[in-house]
């Protein structure tokens, strides 16, 4: 019997086929502007999420490579106030970031037009145009790639938090146990190593875009250099009439919500704490440092002219003598 | 010692010890060592707030380093001498000053990423500097304050021996 196609099953077809054309074109589009090495940036649609966790599994899953694998029992760490942080009992835990979870959903329940409605949002790193975990850090474990990506090395890390401190969204996970402070002073400095998105560099430097972009069934994240990118979030929401976080949070980042509903509602309705960021408005971190060191570049000039000043009175004091 | 270099010197010191002050709270061991727990001194566990306090501090040393260079090759006395102090001083706050502004430029926005080598080297040249400098000048602190000033204090002694005989 010949196989009968139906309508209904005719445009279902067609509808997969013009998604996988369409996903399979924004991912060349992508993987060409990353080869490039240019700053690229990620715009999520907070929309079309739905909270799935592909993401966080596929995230989980190309990732589990580069998770703390720590040493029991842990050296004693001096003073005894020094607390340890162990994930590695719970390294299925998805409610919030960890060490061994860099991507989680957070949900809100908000109004929508008089209908309440339950928003999902992957939240992770926002790889920070200027980050203060890149910048601040005094061992230079963190570090930022030519591409806009910030990413701690792991080797190098030696747990003492600042990055998590200084963080905005306090988005670095530590895990002890583990790394470069082992072989150092374990018992009087650092506390293991501190965890959270790479976006997948690895895979980006192979030409590939990050796993928890590729997997989403709903296209929720989109990638690319970030002017592009930038345009392509000012255009959504002005479809929907909606708003944009991150591109003003903490001088700029390079990574774009876009949500039909102000983000000052869905910060006050998601879950907020340890390993759990936060949505409200972040002003620049490094601005007043910044500032500063522009005005560095007087001192010399000021320095200068103080003994200029000195010369001449004490010059006239010599004449009048 | 005449006024400006009262005052230069003052400046120089409370200058130098928030750098130092300031410059070892970038390291996260106040809070560890509960340092920033004892009353007044819990700003030392704020890194925003001691990292302005170390770029303003840096701002007056560098004005100040400028001040007393030139200060000194345009005195066409040349009432004070160089020693031999002055020249390793002036290598370590050189040191400090070119690492510490190296560090600055990595910092500002835009920056080209430096490799974690080279920051590693950085701050730990930053570091070194400043033990150095702490070091020497707590030794030359101690050699003026005891020995130089036994050394006085013995020919003092001597004097007023030899003048008893003498009369």
């Amino acid at each position: 019997m010949r196989p009968e196609i139906t309508r209904r099953a005719f445009l279902k077809g067609s509808v997969i086929a013009a998604c996988s054309i369409a996903s399979t074109s924004s991912v060349a589009r992508a993987a060409a502007a990353i080869k490039t090495g240019e700053p690229i940036a990620t715009l999520i649609d907070i929309s079309r999420c739905t909270g799935c966790e592909e993401c966080v599994h596929a995230c989980k899953e190309v990732n589990a490579d580069k998770y703390p694998k720590p040493a029991k029992p842990f050296p004693k760490m001096y003073p005894k106030s020094v607390k340890v942080e162990d994930w590695s009992d719970k390294t299925d835990a998805t409610e919030r970031l960890t060490p061994y979870n860099w991507l989680y959903i957070q949900s809100a329940t908000v109004d929508i037009n008089g209908e309440k409605k339950e928003l999902t949002i992957p939240r992770r790193c926002m790889h920070c145009t200027n980050p203060p975990c890149v910048k601040l850090c005094p061992w230079g474990a963190s570090i930022q790639l030519d591409n806009g990506i910030s990413r701690i090395d792991s080797d190098i890390c030696l747990g003492g938090a600042k990055c998590q401190t200084v963080c905005p969204w306090l988005i670095p996970q530590r895990q002890t146990g583990v790394g470069l402070y082992l072989d150092i002073l374990p018992a009087f400095a650092g506390n293991g190593v501190m965890y959270k998105c790479d976006r997948c560099y690895n895979r980006m430097a192979r030409g590939e875009i990050p796993a928890c972009i590729k997997i989403c069934p709903e296209n929720v994240q989109t990638i690319g250099p970030r002017d592009e990118i930038l345009k392509q979030a000012h255009d959504l929401a002005a479809s929907m009439n909606g708003y944009i976080y991150g591109e003003k949070e903490n001088g700029g980042t390079n990574t774009f919500y876009v949500s039909p509903v102000p983000f000052d509602k869905l910060n006050e309705s998601i879950e907020k704490g340890k390993g759990q960021p936060h949505l409200a408005s972040v002003e620049n971190s490094m601005a007043t440092g910044d500032k500063l060191a522009m005005a560095m570049l007087v001192a010399p000039v000021a320095g200068v002219m103080g003994a200029a000043v000195r010369f001449y009175s004490m010059s006239k004091k010599r004449m009048i003598k | 010692m005449t006024l400006n270099d009262r005052i230069t010197k003052f400046l120089y010191i409370i200058t130098l010890t928030f750098l130092t002050l300031t410059g070892f709270a970038q390291m996260p061991i106040f809070k560890r060592y509960r340092i920033a727990d004892i009353p007044g001194l819990g700003w030392l566990a704020e890194f925003y707030v001691t990292h302005s306090m170390h770029y303003i501090f840096a701002i007056l040393l560098i004005g100040l380093a400028f001040y007393v260079c030139v200060d000194y090759f345009s005195d066409r006395k040349k009432e004070k001498r160089p020693t031999s102090q002055m020249y390793a001083k002036a290598v370590m706050i050189s040191g400090l000053i070119i690492t510490g502004a190296l560090l600055v430029f990595k910092n500002l926005p835009g920056t080209p990423p430096y490799s974690p080598l080279i920051v590693s080297m950085l701050n730990l040249l930053h570091l070194t500097f400043c033990m150095l400098l702490l070091f020497y000048s707590l030794i030359i602190l101690i050699i003026k304050k005891y020995l130089v000033q036994k050394t006085i204090n013995d020919s003092d002694l001597l004097s007023e021996k030899k003048s008893y005989f003498q009369e």
